[in-house]
C-alpha cells in the first residue's frame, strides 16, 4: 500500500491496520517463487517437448511449430480446467501457472465455463473475456505504440 | 426491551423450537458432518445454475425445520432471511416458493444473526408466533460475482477464506421448548480502512470486537456469564486479532472459550486457507453444531457474534474499504437465565 493512501486514514485506522498486519498470515514470497520456478519451468519443457515433436514428426520448422504448440497447450489446459485440476495447481504454482499461455487459455476457459448457464451470446460470449480481455487490449495497444516508435526512427529517424 | 445503548433483552424468552441445515460435498468431508440434517454430494444439487442450487439448498433447510419443530407452513407468519448474492436472488426465489410472508435482510455473513435477532424481537414483542429465519450461501455463487471464475487458477494469500456451501434455518416461537434466546445486540458499521477482500477476517475482527465489548457494556456482565463466545467467520486471522483486541480493552476472554464457526466447520487439512465464511458458516455452526450442545447440556450460555463483511464487487473495484458489521445474540438452555 502506497504512503499517500495511508495518509487518508484516521490515526485509529492506521493504529488496526498496524495491529492487524502483525497477527496476518504472510504470503511465503520465497517459497512461492520456488514452486512458481519449478512449475512455469514445467510448463516450459512441455511445450519444449510438444514443439521438439511437432519439429521431428512433421514437417514444421522452429519458426513455424510454435502455433501448434500453444494451440497443444492450451488444449490440455482446457481440458485441466474443465475437470477441475488447473486451479488446484494454480493455487500450488501461483504465477507458474499463470504467466504461461497456460495461464492465459485458463483464464478464458473458466470464464466460458462459469457463465454457460447466462445463456451462449450473452452469457459465454460476452463473459469469455472478462479476464482475459485486459491482457489483450493492452496487448495491443503497446504493440501499437512501440510500432509507432519504430516507424518513425525508421522512415524519419534515418536508423 | 431496550437495554443500555444497543442491545434488546428478550424478558418473553423466544426459543428456538427447531432448526435445519444443509451442506454441500465439500461440508461433508469437515470437522461436524454431524451437524447437517441434509448433506449433498453434488455442489450442482441437480440445479442448472449456481444460484438455483443454493435456493435448493434453503428450501430444503426451511422444510426441515418445520418437520423437525412439526409445525406447518402455514402457521408460520414470517421468513426472515437474507444472503450474499445480489439482490438476494436465492433467498427471494425460496421465499416465493415457500409462501410465506418474507422479511429480507442483508448483513453479509452477519445475516443468519440479524435475522434472528429480529424474530427473537418480533415474537418477544408478541408480533407472531412461528417465524422462520435463515441464511444461506454457496462457495460456486459466491466465487463468481465476488472474486473469479470457480476453475480459475488464481493463487489466494494464506489469509482469505473458503465460502461454505450451505443453508441454516431456525424457528423461533413464543416461549416453548428448547433453547431460549435471551438478549441480542446490534453492531455498529466499522470502518478500518482495509481495503484486501482476501483478507476479511481481519477487516470483520474490530466490528466483531466492538459488538462483543457493548454487549458485556450494555447487559451489565462479563465474559465468565457465558460457557462459549462464538465468533461467525473470523478464520484463524480474525479470531487473533479480536481476541487480542478484547484483551486490550480489558475484557479478559478466555481463548478455550473463543471459538469461531469458520474454524469449527472444517478440518485443518482442508484447503480452506485461514477458514470457512459466507452467510451459512454462522448460521449452520450454530443451528447445527452449538445449539445442539446446549439442548444436550454440555453448554447451558453460549454468545453468537455473527460477523459480517458489507463490501461489493463494485466498491472494492473503485478501491472503497471494507466496512464490516457484527451482530450478537444470546442463547441459553432452559432454565439457565437470570
Amino acid at each position: 500500500m502506497g504512503d499517500k493512501k495511508k495518509q487518508k486514514l484516521q490515526p485509529n485506522q492506521q493504529q488496526y491496520q498496524a495491529f492487524q498486519q502483525k497477527r496476518e498470515i504472510k504470503r511465503p514470497i520465497f517459497k512461492n517463487c520456488i514452486k512458481a520456478f519449478l512449475i512455469g519451468g514445467l510448463i516450459c519443457l512441455i511445450g519444449q517437448l510438444i514443439s521438439t515433436f511437432y519439429i521431428y514428426q512433421f514437417n514444421f520448422t522452429e519458426k513455424t511449430a510454435g502455433n501448434p504448440t500453444v494451440a497443444t497447450l492450451i488444449f490440455i489446459t482446457m481440458l485441466l480446467t474443465g475437470f477441475g485440476v488447473y486451479d488446484r495447481i494454480a493455487q500450488f504454482a501461483g504465477a507458474g501457472s499463470a504467466v504461461p499461455v497456460t495461464g492465459f487459455g485458463n483464464a478464458v476457459i473458466s470464464s466460458a465455463i462459469e457463465y454457460r448457464s447466462e445463456g451462449f451470446i450473452l452469457g459465454v460470449g460476452s463473459n469469455m473475456l472478462k479476464l482475459a480481455g485486459p491482457v489483450i487490449v493492452y496487448g495491443v495497444f503497446s504493440a501499437f505504440i512501440v510500432a509507432l516508435i519504430k516507424t518513425i526512427l525508421t522512415q524519419w529517424g534515418g536508423f | 426491551m431496550l437495554q443500555g445503548h444497543q442491545s434488546w433483552i428478550f424478558e418473553n424468552r423466544p426459543s428456538i423450537l427447531s432448526t435445519g441445515t444443509v451442506g454441500g460435498p465439500f461440508e461433508a468431508k469437515g470437522k461436524i458432518p454431524e451437524a447437517f440434517d441434509i448433506l449433498h454430494e453434488d455442489m450442482w444439487i441437480n440445479q442448472d445454475s449456481w444460484e438455483k442450487a443454493q435456493q435448493k439448498m434453503l428450501e430444503e433447510a426451511i422444510q426441515t425445520t418445520l418437520k423437525k419443530g412439526r409445525i406447518e407452513k402455514e402457521k408460520v407468519e414470517f421468513l426472515i432471511a437474507g444472503d450474499l448474492i445480489n439482490q438476494m436472488t436465492p433467498t427471494s426465489f425460496a421465499a416465493s416458493t415457500s409462501s410465506i410472508p418474507f422479511l429480507g435482510t442483508f448483513s453479509a455473513c452477519a445475516t443468519s444473526m440479524e435475522s434472528l435477532a429480529l424474530a427473537a424481537s418480533i415474537i418477544n414483542a408478541k408480533g407472531a408466533n412461528y417465524i422462520l429465519c435463515a441464511a444461506s450461501s454457496h462457495n460456486a455463487a459466491t466465487e463468481k460475482q465476488f472474486r473469479y471464475p470457480t476453475e480459475y487458477g488464481g493463487q489466494k494469500p494464506p489469509t482469505s477464506q473458503w465460502t461454505v456451501t450451505g443453508a441454516g434455518c431456525a424457528l423461533v416461537t413464543q416461549n416453548g421448548a428448547g433453547p431460549s434466546i435471551t438478549s441480542a445486540t446490534i453492531g455498529k458499521v466499522a470502518d478500518m480502512g482495509m481495503t484486501d477482500p482476501f483478507n476479511m477476517g481481519g477487516a470483520m475482527a474490530i466490528a466483531a470486537a466492538d459488538t462483543i465489548e457493548a454487549h458485556f457494556r450494555d447487559m451489565q456482565i462479563d465474559p465468565s456469564y457465558y460457557d462459549l463466545i462464538i465468533t461467525g467467520d473470523l478464520g484463524h486471522v480474525g479470531r487473533e486479532v479480536s481476541l487480542d483486541l478484547l484483551h486490550d480493552r480489558n475484557i479478559p476472554i478466555d481463548a478455550e472459550k473463543y471459538v469461531d464457526c469458520g474454524i469449527a466447520i472444517y478440518r485443518e487439512d482442508q484447503p480452506v486457507l485461514a477458514g470457512g465464511s459466507g452467510a451459512a458458516c454462522s448460521a449452520i455452526v450454530t443451528y447445527g453444531h452449538f445449539l445442539q450442545e446446549v439442548m444436550k447440556g454440555n453448554l447451558k450460555r453460549i454468545l453468537v457474534a455473527a460477523t459480517g463483511s458489507l463490501h461489493s464487487t463494485l466498491s472494492i473495484q473503485q478501491k472503497d474499504p471494507i466496512p464490516c458489521i457484527a451482530h450478537a445474540v444470546s442463547i441459553e438452555a432452559r432454565g439457565e437465565h437470570i
